[in-house]
């Protein structure tokens, strides 16, 4: 060997007797013989220095330990954080399901044949999307809620031939920072205000703002600080000028309870997908939902799955379209994406069986009511002021100070209190005494009494 | 009464015909269960969980409750029966080789999957104050370091949500430094071995893209590449070690040729197995990188993602590296966000995703590393560079190895169809290996060979799983020469026999309908 024998490592089934025949098959006198091509002043003849050796499973699982109880998690504390990611109770039998090896260790499913698990879930997937967002057709999925916004504005793009978008001063900020970023490159116009503090949303000055350069309007809904508006009226306006309304949901449980934007006129509906069946998870991986009207299928980004087939007549499932995509029209793809969200993907449609539309409704009547009770009991405490009129689970509370210091102050007390609006938008100290709270069914009573409490110590 | 003395029968019958077994009239076989799909098994009024009951509140949904929803539950019990069996129509690497060229179909260690689920890491919002979140923290510097470390590189920009992702980051990057300097410059260049989305993601970013032809024996031409260069070109993206196998043995040359030329080098990281530990590109003079922790740190697949994809930065794009990512200040770890950015990092070209990246993936990735450590990463490599040597040699005598004359290759090993009979595709060889228990091998691709068969059995394959696929691949190999034509229609013992494409296709069903709603659409 190039070394002096190998090292004993769990996963490296080879041994030193298998490593010494196979290089005598090649022909090859050492392991060195196979790296010939790459230069000398590159080669390095030892192992990378400073750098630790190999580690024991029970090793590497203590330090892992160790780092994960560095954190407060959203389980050990009274929790009320949202904006964009949501903790739900996710049922056991989600988590045993997408770790079945042939789920978990499976690739994209090029082969058909030998796939057709992956592949008759992503079909279920895509209709289970489409219902709930209320369109006609969904994809496989994208990476996350604010990737597949981005890649909305540009399918709007090229429906439209159009590059004026205008976002909703109520979408997520960081999804707006995304499209800025890539806008910057793409030469798209994105026209976009901060929010302010008022029960009303911004619907009216989109309306008004709509012309015959517009692309699409970009709207949440429920929005960032928690509001909830007909879009109809956006869609027709939008319409009227020849363009697309694109609607954003962060919180597909709200569509449990709420007309989705697929039925009043919304021509994309994307969102953000991690509340059912993926978790918290520090932010990722999540869950990129993408659905459309039919017309627009061949515009769409991303995978996506067909009934079809085989050569026995037996019905089975592929993946379809693919002239859209960059491995067959390379610099003429519709998106550069290639891997997409499977195993969330498969978490999510899991959980959507298990709930159905019986248990969806369930789970939504559940947060919009506990989320009720704590906003009503919340905006009892002095200095506290309930922004919203509607809301789902999510609202916004003004305080009598920057609620960046409150959440601060909170977390020190071990209360996860939700997100100041200053650290969401922390150019505009307008906002910054707002604090979103999100209610799920995760949160007890003896929680909205712990924040009310704390609240009320803090602000006094 | 009187005792039956006979039993059951315990020899079977001697079987005289055994392929012609009789249908089923569930149509399972049976392990091999077909399963509806839940549209037609479930119903809107079956849920498989339960509530405590919604407390009785006036709505404040604005007016706009919801109507039907069409959406079928299965009880707990059918739902477990229903992904079972679905799962077991799927092939996966813990059923055995999945030599997808490029793909980097590895073990997926499962200490992987149960520190991601350390309520610590799973259990933790993105948004949490920065004190509540130090560990989650340090687990992403740490696997930065690593990265950083095995790659010889400046830094590293983390959120990348997979290695297409990455690819756009480290294009934004280039274009951000470029701009910097004032310099606008419109021409990206990509060899035609490249995977396609090299160019398709040059072209979101607003560049050109122009080919870069190969030499015959599989690399980039280095002389076509030096005489294209110009104030025009902005970046070269260039896969090392290539789609055909083989190191790119000039990649020093061009990275200095490019850089004299006031260009940037992306380097396509799918690779990477086939060099950790052994060789840095930054040594090799790369500015940007992306590493698919999917590929070469084992995080799963997942049937098609997530992947991971974070991109080692040279010093030069350093500065406009995205938001957010992750300083140690003292003992303290800050994630600085836009809201710290200004001070110290003011020429970040943005944000890219909505959160830091794929935590999940992270834990996963550094599980993963640590347990291999520096001496086990390059035994990595050097396994499977030697795995994909073992089945180039031992089957170059039966399948054309259109580079195997250029001295080894890497981590994979390239055929092409030439030599096959009249008719006899590299599909038909493919579909063989189902039927012979096997994944297929990449086909098509790169698009350089003809009917390319790029096989990649990465290390953790035993020499007894080579050797029992090499057997395969020498049977198919030879009958595709003969010509024999049952293995057209091959493959017989999988789930499904060869599906029609096209008829998906020319006629998209994307979503499910009810059959009499799906008859009036018609």
């Amino acid at each position: 060997m190039g070394r002096g024998g190998s090292i004993d490592m769990r996963y490296l089934p080879l041994t030193d007797t298998d490593r010494q025949q196979m290089l005598s098959v090649i022909g090859a006198a050492s392991i060195d013989d196979l790296f010939v091509d790459v230069p000398a002043e590159a080669r390095l003849s030892a192992k990378i220095a400073g750098l630790p050796d190999h580690a024991s499973e029970l090793a590497v699982e203590r330090h892992m330990g160790k780092l994960a109880r560095q954190n407060l998690s959203a389980g050990e504390a009274p929790f009320f954080l949202g904006a964009g990611a949501y903790r739900h109770h996710v049922p056991a039998s989600v988590d045993h399901l997408i770790q079945r090896g042939e789920f978990l260790t499976a690739y994209t499913p090029y082969q058909p044949e030998i796939a057709q698990g992956t592949l008759q879930v992503l079909f279920e997937f895509q209709t289970q999307v489409a219902r709930l967002l209320g369109c006609d057709v969904a994809n496989a999925s994208m990476y996350d809620g604010s990737t597949a916004c981005w890649e909305a504005i540009g399918m709007a793009r090229r429906i439209t031939k159009r590059s004026k978008a205008i976002l909703s001063s109520g979408l997520h900020p960081h999804y707006v920072s995304v499209a800025n970023t890539m806008a910057k490159f793409t030469g798209d116009q994105l026209l976009h205000d901060a929010p302010t503090l008022s029960a009303a949303t911004d619907i009216e000055a989109l309306i008004a703002g709509i012309d015959k350069d517009t692309s699409c309007v970009v709207v949440q809904y429920p929005d960032i600080l928690g509001r909830i508006a007909d879009l109809t009226p956006l869609a027709e306006a939008a319409h009227a000028a020849g363009a697309l309304l694109v609607a954003v949901v962060t919180e597909p449980v709200a569509l449990g309870a709420l007309v989705p934007p697929g039925e009043m006129g919304a021509d994309i509906v994307v969102g953000e997908g991690q509340s059912i069946g993926v978790g918290l998870q520090f932010g990722g991986p999540y869950l990129g939902l993408f659905a459309c009207k039919q017309k627009y299928v061949r515009q769409m980004p991303g995978r996506l799955c067909g009934e079809t087939v085989d050569a026995a007549g037996k019905r089975g499932f592929v993946l379809t379209l693919s002239t859209r995509e960059q491995h067959i029209r390379r610099e003429k793809a519709t998106s550069n994406i290639c891997t997409n969200s499977g195993l969330c993907a498969l978490a999510f449609s899991i959980h959507m069986t298990l709930l159905g539309e019986k248990g969806l409704r369930e789970l939504a009547a559940l947060n919009h009511g506990l989320a009720v009770q704590a906003a009503d009991r919340l905006a009892q405490v002095p200095g506290v002021t309930l922004l919203n009129d509607s809301f789902f689970n999510e609202f916004t509370l003004v305080l009598t100070k920057d609620a960046r210091e409150v959440v601060r102050s909170l977390a020190d007390k071990g209360v996860l209190a939700g997100v100041s609006l200053g650290r969401l938008f922390p150019q505009h100290m307008s906002v910054g005494n707002g604090l979103v709270v999100a209610v799920t069914e995760t949160v007890i009573a003896e929680d909205i009494e712990t924040l009310a409490k704390a609240l009320e110590e803090e602000l006094a | 009464m009187t005792m039956l003395k006979e039993g059951r029968p315990t020899a079977p019958v001697p079987v005289k015909d055994a392929h012609m077994a009789p249908a089923t009239v569930t149509g399972n076989r049976a392990l091999m269960l077909e399963e509806a799909l839940i549209f037609e098994i479930g119903s809107t009024d079956t849920t498989g969980v339960d509530f405590a009951p919604a407390p009785k509140v006036a709505s404040r949904l604005g007016g706009l409750e919801r109507r039907a929803i069409g959406l079928p539950g299965l009880s707990e019990q059918e739902t477990v029966r229903h992904y079972t069996r679905l799962s077991r129509q799927n092939y996966a690497i813990d059923l055995g080789l999945f030599p997808l060229g490029s793909c980097t179909m590895k073990h997926n260690p499962r200490l992987n999957e149960k520190v991601a689920r350390m309520p610590g890491f799973a259990d933790l919002h993105p948004l949490s104050p920065q004190s509540t979140v130090q560990g989650a923290l340090a687990v992403i510097h740490e696997l930065a370091e690593w990265l950083v470390t095995l790659t010889g590189m400046h830094s590293v920009a983390m959120s990348p949500k997979a290695g297409a992702h990455g690819e756009l980051c480290g294009l934004l990057a280039i274009r951000a430094a470029l701009e910097a300097r004032g310099d606008a410059r419109s021409v990206v260049l990509v060899p035609e071995s490249a995977h396609g989305t090299n160019p398709a993601t040059a072209a979101f970013c607003g560049y050109k893209v122009e080919d870069i032809p190969a030499t015959p024996e599989g690399r980039v031409d280095l002389a076509a590449l030096t005489a294209r260069l110009g104030p025009d070109v902005a970046a070269v993206m260039i896969t090392n070690p290539n789609t055909c196998g083989l190191f790119e043995r000039d990649l020093k040359t061009i990275s200095d040729a490019v850089h004299a030329a006031g260009a940037f080098v992306y380097c396509d990281g799918a690779n990477f197995n086939a060099i950790v530990g052994r060789v840095r590109p930054g040594d090799l003079g790369v500015d940007a990188m992306h590493i698919n922790l999917h590929k070469t740190f084992s995080t799963p697949h997942g049937g098609g993602g997530p992947g991971s994809g974070p991109v080692v930065l040279s010093e030069a794009l350093a500065p406009y590296a995205p938001l957010p990512f992750v300083e140690k200040q003292g003992d303290t770890f800050v994630l600085i966000e836009e809201e710290s950015a200004q001070d110290h990092h003011a020429g970040t070209f943005g944000r890219m995703v909505a959160f830091h990246g794929q935590m999940g993936m992270f834990t996963r990735a550094l599980a993963y590393i640590m347990s291999h450590g520096a001496d086990g990463l390059r035994q990595v490599a050097e396994d499977a560079v030697l795995n994909a040597n073992y089945i180039l040699r031992s089957l170059d005598d039966v399948l054309d190895a259109p580079f195997g004359g250029s001295g080894p290759c890497m981590h994979e090993a390239l055929f092409s169809d030439k030599g096959l009979a009249e008719g006899f595709t590299t599909l038909d060889i493919a579909k063989g290996l189902i039927d012979e228990g096997f994944h297929p091998m990449t086909m098509y691709f790169p698009l350089v060979v003809h009917g390319a068969m790029l096989v990649e059995p990465t290390e953790t394959e035993s020499k007894a799983a080579l050797d029992q696929f090499i057997m395969a691949l020498r049977s198919l190999a030879q009958r595709a020469k003969a010509g024999d034509e049952a293995l057209k229609g091959a493959p017989y013992h999988a789930p499904r026999r060869r599906l029609d494409e096209t008829l998906a296709a020319r006629k998209p069903v994307l979503t499910w309908e009810a059959p009499a709603l799906a008859q009036a659409a018609e």
